[in-house]
């Protein structure tokens, strides 16, 4: 059996998978210290339904996609490229919104250094530049470095070097190198590697906290993260790479809205406390996105599903003078904040509640509402929803439409370009289903030459590898399958190098390999 | 005469990406450079071909390199290095600037030049669509010199090619020079005139690209089909819509090469179109059958929104549709054939005319 856990930023859920049958589910509020509200979940789960050997936990969080949303959190980060003369039209965060670049401190620096395509030095490292640049993060209070040189895919020892010196002057700046996130693209690279740093403190208290709670609830079973793909990775590489999780709540989502409603082509819009995704599933699996993927305003090239997000859900503040909703949320603290629940907070909830959308708390206690202002609230975001379901379709033909979450009930059954709405039994939990039945992937990366093997080798190569991670990762040989092939050519010489890199996914393997 | 300033941008960077036909590197970056410079230099005069005073020089100039490296090592003001050194060396002052190619990154590289210099830019190019080669201009097969031109990089490396017996050896010579430079250099080639320009270029790209992607924004703006607004802007051609399943790419001698495999949908259901390319679409067949050539333009966009796809950023799974438009007329004459039709690139099938209704 499977344990599918997901933080919410309202409520945390918890399902219980017997092979392919749902055979219980929990909902607690999120707690701030997200730790109690997973032990709340479990305990509570494990308390109604007796289950056997549990021979998985697996855990889906949001909550750095929240931060990023909100820009609380984030670790001061300063952003390094090792570049000099070449780049300096475009400096690092260039392209960032304005408030979130703010947010992280706004400070870049460029020294010289980096490779050519041909993995020649563009300059040689400015060691003495990096150590000037060391000292001056630390007076402005920086505590995270993302290090970036131009083609460190190729050549990363610069990467590699700059770390040692930065740990040299500092050890305990934290440095984060653009590399091991590693795909071409020297900006989107560069911004994964900074958004991988500004979230390495609520990353590492996020996963200690998972842990620890599994512990004190003596359940001796592996855990995995979700990834963004749908599959699952161990949690110090999660600490690491928080940026891989940042959309799995989307797409374990979406993957157990399709499971639960029998649809596999349609939008799903699942609705948090604090945010909104709408993506769009093809054949139960999210879409992935086609050409470049933002975060938060912020461009980046690695795969995620194709999901819009917004900053709305149950808990999302509305403010009447000046009129705005969002993008603050009061998030799990709903149950307290809310004025249906006695609170004096104004959340989209009680002007659900207000409008009879919704029948949660005491809806005597929004009766003073302003009726202009609750239809006001109602329609914009109904009106938010429709655009973000709009931007997510491949056509535009009506599909139908998959509601999830706890905030849905902010939603009538009317959406523009549904062909029908659905609001599938357990909805609140997809999430916690998706994660349970995700999948456990392995990817490979190497450099070829294809003059002196052939193309079909070097995939089957890379191929094999990527598969045999899967395996080693816990997924069962017979369901392993390549589910992504990539190939870059690196230079111009003779030799034809090209970097090839492999994803295979394959099924959890209900017993797991020893560890 | 209109001012290029910040909010065209993107546009302009949508629509040379579709212009770009698979090639000309990565219209964001492109984009965002131009960005740069207008907010640094401030907004870029563009003139008609016909506003061009009789007595103007207009220096040409463009990228040269791989567009993989250009999104890894991004360019910096490579162009305007490459126009102070031609200047240096004829003596001569440019009054206009041109671009060399409107398709993909190419097309911001003289607004670039022009934001730095102080310069206006001609509404007109030398190419009406992206190709590999740096001869591979309108403005040489009718008659313009290639040289004297000038080569620069970002580490402040300039060399001058002052004379070569063909256009061909001019590219086959900056080309070496471009690889040691790193991949992301930028030329300037030796003063045109008015009358020049106006009888070589291809003439209203820029403002073309613009609206290409002020229908596309429009399209998404209005909740309206993005495919029809851009066949709409420009006249071409539906040609495949599909799912990307196979794509080998290999960079040799200095060019991406390769082939891309989509898998149809749809209406497309059950054929398989595979499309050559060389930095740009070369050729594009279906089931086997030739469909489209050089020099017409074969352009892929993303099924759902209408963006350019370039060859780079093609990968698996990707929904495309394969768009279609004739070439301008200046490349459909003999002489302009003999410099981009299909036999150029080695093919030996006969150039055959996409054929567009209305246009």
């Amino acid at each position: 059996m499977f344990i599918g856990v997901d933080v919410g930023g309202t409520n945390t859920d918890a399902v219980l998978m017997d092979g392919n049958q749902l055979a219980g589910a929990a909902k607690v509020p999120t707690t701030a210290d997200v730790t109690s509200g997973i032990v709340g979940a479990v305990t509570e789960l494990l308390g109604q339904n007796p289950a056997g050997q549990i021979d998985a936990v697996m855990v889906g969080t949001t909550h750095f996609t929240n931060a990023l949303l909100e820009r609380r959190e984030l670790s001061p980060t300063a952003v390094l490229r090792l570049c000099l003369p070449a780049t300096q039209l475009l400096p690092p965060l260039v392209d960032w919104p304005e408030e979130l670049r703010q947010a992280i401190g706004g400070q870049t620096y460029m020294v010289g250094g980096g490779n050519e395509f041909d993995g020649r030095e563009i300059s040689a490292l400015d060691r003495e530049g990096m150590r000037e640049a060391t000292r001056d993060m630390v007076r402005r209070g920086f505590r995270a470095v993302a290090v970036c040189g131009v083609f460190s895919p190729v050549d990363p020892r610069h990467e590699n070097e700059a770390a040692a010196i930065i740990q040299e002057e500092v050890p305990d700046l934290r440095v984060f190198l653009s590399h091991e996130n590693g795909r071409m693209g020297l900006l989107e690279r560069e911004n994964a590697a900074a958004l991988n740093a500004c979230l390495g403190d609520v990353a590492r208290r996020t996963v200690q906290g998972i842990s620890e709670a599994l512990k004190q609830l003596g359940i001796d079973a592996p855990l995995f993260m979700s990834q963004n793909d749908g599959t699952l990775m161990d949690t110090d590489f999660a600490a690491r790479f928080p940026v891989l999780t940042i959309s799995s709540g989307p797409t374990n989502s979406m993957r157990g809205a399709a499971w639960l409603s029998g649809i596999t082509d349609g939008i799903v819009v699942d609705v948090g406390g604090t945010s909104t995704d709408v993506g769009a599933l093809v054949k139960g699996f999210p879409r992935e996105s086609a050409v470049a993927v933002h975060l938060a305003g912020v461009r980046t090239n690695f795969r995620i599903p194709d999901v819009v997000s917004i900053a709305l859900g149950g808990g999302t503040l509305v403010t009447p003078e000046p009129w705005r909703i969002g993008p603050e949320s009061v998030g799990y603290r709903l149950t307290e904040e809310a004025l249906v629940f006695g609170g004096e907070t104004l959340t989209t909830t009680d002007l659900a509640v207000a409008g009879g959308r919704a029948e949660v708390g005491d809806r005597n206690l929004v009766n003073e509402l302003d009726r202009s202002l609750v239809e006001r609230a109602v329609a914009e975001i109904r009106d938010r929803v429709e655009t973000a379901v709009d931007r997510v379709k491949l056509s535009g033909e009506d599909v139908p439409v998959v509601l999830v979450g706890g905030g849905s009930i902010l939603l009538g059954n009317a959406i523009a370009g549904a062909s029908r709405v659905l609001r599938p039994e357990h909805a609140g939990v997809a999430n916690a289903i998706g994660a349970a039945i995700a999948q456990v992937g392995g990817q490979m990366e190497r450099v070829y030459s294809l003059e002196t093997g052939g193309r079909a080798e070097a995939i089957a190569d890379c191929s094999a590898g990527a598969a045999q991670r899967a395996v080693a990762a816990g997924a069962d040989p017979a369901t392993a399958e390549v589910v992504e092939v990539e190939e870059v050519p690196l230079t111009y010489v003779p030799s034809n190098a090209t970097l090839v890199r492999v994803r295979a996914v394959g099924n959890l393997a209900l017993k797991l390999p020893a560890t | 005469m209109w001012q290029a300033t910040e909010d065209v941008l993107a546009p302009i960077a949508t629509g040379a990406g579709i212009l770009g036909t698979g090639g000309g590197g990565n219209p964001y970056i492109g984009q965002l450079r131009a960005r740069q410079a207008l907010r640094r230099w401030g907004p870029v005069t563009v003139l008609a071909p016909e506003e061009v005073p009789e007595d103007a020089r207009v220096v040409c100039v463009g990228g040269i390199g791989a567009p993989t490296v250009g999104i890894e090592k991004v360019r910096d003001l490579q162009s305007y290095h490459a126009l102070r050194a031609i200047e240096d060396f004829t003596g001569e002052r440019a009054t206009a600037l041109i671009s060399n190619e409107i398709g993909g990154s190419n097309s911001v590289e003289v607004m670039i030049a022009a934001a730095r210099a102080g310069l206006p830019i001609v509404d007109a190019d030398g190419m009406g669509r992206a190709f590999p080669e740096f001869q591979m201009k309108t403005f040489f097969v009718y008659g313009v010199p290639c040289c004297p031109m000038a080569i620069a990089d970002e580490k402040g490396n300039s060399i001058i090619i002052r004379e070569t017996i063909t256009p061909a050896w001019a590219e086959r010579l900056a080309r070496a020079a471009t690889i040691q430079m790193g991949c992301v250099a930028c030329y300037a080639v030796a003063p045109m005139s008015a009358e020049q320009v106006r009888t070589t270029a291809v003439p209203n790209t820029l403002s073309l690209a613009r609206d290409l992607g002020l229908a596309v924004q429009r399209a998404h703006d209005t909740g309206g089909d993005p495919l029809a607004a851009i066949l709409e802007a420009c006249p071409g051609r539906r040609l495949f819509s599909g799912k990307v399943v196979d794509l080998d790419r290999r960079t040799t001698g200095g060019f991406a090469r390769g082939t891309v495999a989509i898998d149809g949908l749809d209406e497309y259901a059950g054929c398989r179109m595979v499309i050559d390319f060389q930095n740009e679409n070369l050729v594009a067949r279906v089931d086997g059958k030739i469909i489209c050539t050089v020099p017409d333009l074969i352009c892929a966009v993303a099924t759902d929104g209408g963006e350019p796809v370039t060859t780079e950023l093609m990968r698996y799974g990707l929904r495309v549709t394969i768009l279609g438009f004739p070439a301008p007329a200046l490349w459909t004459t003999p002489e302009g054939l003999a410099e981009s039709g299909p036999h150029h690139f080695g093919y030996e099938t006969e150039y055959i005319p996409l054929q567009v209704e209305g246009a």
